[in-house]
């Protein structure tokens, strides 16, 4: 790191000859622009799927669980559906911004910020069905554990429901933590440009960040131990939902191979919906030099290595079932693939485990388009995951007398709609408010990454400024007199 | 708060490796600098200006350390002392079943309580103001800033030609 050439091989990770100040500009000016009719036309939609998704949730706390349509034995239906792939999708924030840090992975500077921010509203849209699926929501204060006089009555801390509890806050709030410590510096660099109202508000976002070397050494180490926080927490997170299933005894569902397979799968659906919100965002924000076909190349490897991931652990899981023997899990799997729900279940593997490999081909992984479509596909195809995990499984369980079907009522679809509204109305204003790529980041890989140094251009700051690559201006000499170099 | 004001002369430098070649010129002058101010993190400035590494992770440690103990503690006398059950046949200390929230308490004191310790010790927060030299600092210039009060004139001008010999593309004086 540093100003020292890096690779000459590696691609650039900044494209355009981007200077620091360049930087500043074309990351700043999106958010000191009035929204684009775009941006309006998106956000009006956002938030109507928004005001339609609160209406439902107002029914079902005033009118009941019974407007979802869950029976028995189907108690879970869209709901942890949702939930799940809520939480799934937020994982890739974090792996960004976290695992990515300790991987030394430069590329990640591109695309952590707004990943960062998709996994904050994430959480938010997950964290919205435990607490309505209970039915009586004003008592959810139950779960949490305070000294009370009733008893001291005390939550079931053996039970993975509770462990998600933790799991969900603490996920949320150092999610939160690490994207706004990340964010200050950033905010400084618009407060710095920006007058009037608009001067107080990042006055109060931004801190009082100055840019002081100590500070900046602060910084650096909180990031780094935020991440190293963040690493087992991003993987436990996903874990302890997954013994939500893991745990019951359902055939199915009580398998040690959910942990790895709910991760995998977490950073999988994740790193889709990156990719869908990124190549929008770099479109309409014209940020295609800070956020390039090598990030989108890159990110559809990951999708290439988790998918297959998942793939393997639903062989696994059929393998397991069969050298089991044991009757009840075959069925399980059976029931899956050609009972009630079978659509669901070839969605799913089409979608998750065949189209993902359309990127063994690198020129499939540099194309936008087809990134665009199979970011959507696999979006879907981890919906129908979970609800091939959960639906199918609760129909048909053990007692051949209580197999049920359940189809989900218009309530519940308007909640997940509303949890669509909620997660695209928050990115739309991240979008105004925030920088969405991490502009202190982007200038401090420019050195090492940006396309005037990399490659065959690969030169030193001072070499850059005896051949007038870089214009330096000096105290004491008036530079405004006309260019003289060549 | 009373804010103590603060007489200053800096310069603006337009990359960090002039900034660095400053920083060195600056210590063999023995002219003590009293910040250096950037818009990213520079790599190798530290060393340089004589930081001490920073001791967040300790406090880190102790925080999670904290959280370790309070979330298997609590949990251990709630379930054998407090009100113990038998759930699902299991033993009153279930030990493993107590590890996640313990795991997710320890990473959640360690955050919030080293991030509150960051803000706390960099003198920032919320709405906090504090005096920025120049507003390029934050888009693509690097500062170093020298303190005046209580210096000569001959001083200050020893200082102002420094900005100009290292390559300064801006030399003024603040009062902060």
């Amino acid at each position: 790191m540093g100003s020292g050439i890096s690779s000459p091989i590696r691609e650039p990770l900044v494209q355009g000859h981007k200077t620091y100040h360049q930087i500043t500009e074309d990351l700043c000016s999106p958010t000191e622009r009035a929204p684009s009719r775009a941006w309006t036309l998106a956000f009006i939609v956002a938030l109507s799927a928004l005001t339609f998704g609160v209406i439902c949730i107002l029914i079902t706390i005033w009118v009941g669980i019974g407007t979802w349509r869950l029976n028995r034995t189907i108690g879970w239906g869209w709901d942890i559906t949702n939930f799940v792939w809520w939480i799934g999708i937020g994982h890739a924030g974090t792996l960004i911004s976290a695992i990515l840090l300790l991987f030394r992975q430069k590329w990640r500077t591109g695309v952590n910020r707004a990943a960062e921010a998709m996994t904050i509203f994430a959480v938010i849209c997950a964290a919205l069905f435990p607490a309505i699926h209970v039915g009586r929501i004003w008592v959810t204060f139950f779960f949490f554990p305070y000294p009370n006089t009733r008893g001291p009555v005390w939550p079931n801390f053996n039970s993975p429901l509770l462990w998600d509890l933790f799991a969900i806050s603490t996920y949320f709030t150092v999610s939160l933590l690490f994207w706004y410590t990340g964010l200050v510096p950033d905010f400084a660099t618009v407060r710095d440009r920006a007058k009037g109202f608009r001067r107080k508000l990042y006055n109060t976002l931004s801190f009082g960040w100055t840019g002081a070397a100590k500070h900046w050494q602060r910084h650096e180490a909180l990031s780094l131990v935020l991440a190293g926080l963040a690493t087992p927490l991003v993987l436990s997170v996903h874990t302890i939902v997954s013994f939500d299933f893991a745990t019951s005894v359902i055939p199915g569902w009580h398998t040690t191979i959910f942990p790895p397979y709910f991760v995998a799968g977490a950073i999988f659906s994740g790193f889709a919906m990156v990719l869908t919100l990124m190549i929008i965002t770099r479109k309409v924000l014209n940020l295609q030099d800070y956020i390039t076909i090598g990030h989108i190349e890159s990110m559809n490897k990951i999708i290439l290595v988790t998918g297959t991931i998942v793939g393997v652990a639903y062989l696994t899981e059929l393998f397991i079932a069969w050298y089991s023997g044991y009757v009840y899990e075959q069925f399980a799997f059976f029931n899956r693939a050609l009972g009630p729900y079978w659509w669901a279940y070839f969605g799913m593997m089409t979608c998750n485990v065949l189209s993902p490999q359309i990127f063994w081909s690198k020129k499939i992984r540099r194309n936008v388009t087809i990134t665009f479509l199979m970011s959507i596909f696999v979006n879907i195809g981890m919906w129908f995951e979970r609800f091939v995990i959960i639906a199918t499984t609760l129909a048909r369980d053990y007692l051949p007398s209580s197999w049920s079907f359940y189809v989900p009522s218009i309530v519940e679809i308007g909640i997940f709609i509303g949890t669509l509204g909620i997660f695209f109305t928050c990115y739309l204003i991240f979008v105004r408010i925030a920088p969405v790529v991490a502009i202190a980041e982007i200038k401090h890989i420019l050195k090492s990454s940006g396309d005037q140094y990399v490659n065959a251009n690969a030169q030193t700051t001072f070499q850059q400024i005896e051949t007038g690559n870089m214009e330096l201006e000096v105290a004491g000499h008036d530079t405004h007199d006309g260019h003289d170099h060549h | 708060m009373k804010h103590l004001e603060k007489n200053v002369i800096f310069g603006l430098y337009d990359d960090e490796e002039i900034l660095k070649s400053a920083v060195i010129k600056a210590n063999e002058a023995h002219l003590e600098i009293m910040d250096v101010y950037t818009p990213f993190a520079v790599h190798g400035l530290d060393p340089l200006l004589g930081l001490k590494e920073s001791r967040l992770h300790i406090g880190g440690f102790v925080y999670g350390l904290t959280g370790t103990l309070t979330a298997f503690l609590g949990m251990t006398w709630i379930h054998t002392r407090d009100w113990p059950q038998i759930i699902g046949g299991k033993p009153y200390w279930a030990i493993l079943s107590f590890v996640p929230i313990t795991f997710e308490l320890t990473v959640l004191f360690a955050s919030i309580g080293m991030v509150a310790t960051f803000y706390i010790i960099n003198g920032q927060g919320p709405g906090v103001m504090n005096p920025i030299l120049h507003p390029s600092i934050t888009d693509d210039k690097f500062c170093i800033a020298f303190e005046t009060g209580g210096l000569d004139n001959s001083e200050v001008e020893k200082r102002r030609n420094f900005f100009n010999n290292t390559g300064a593309s801006l030399v003024e004086t603040k009062t902060i």
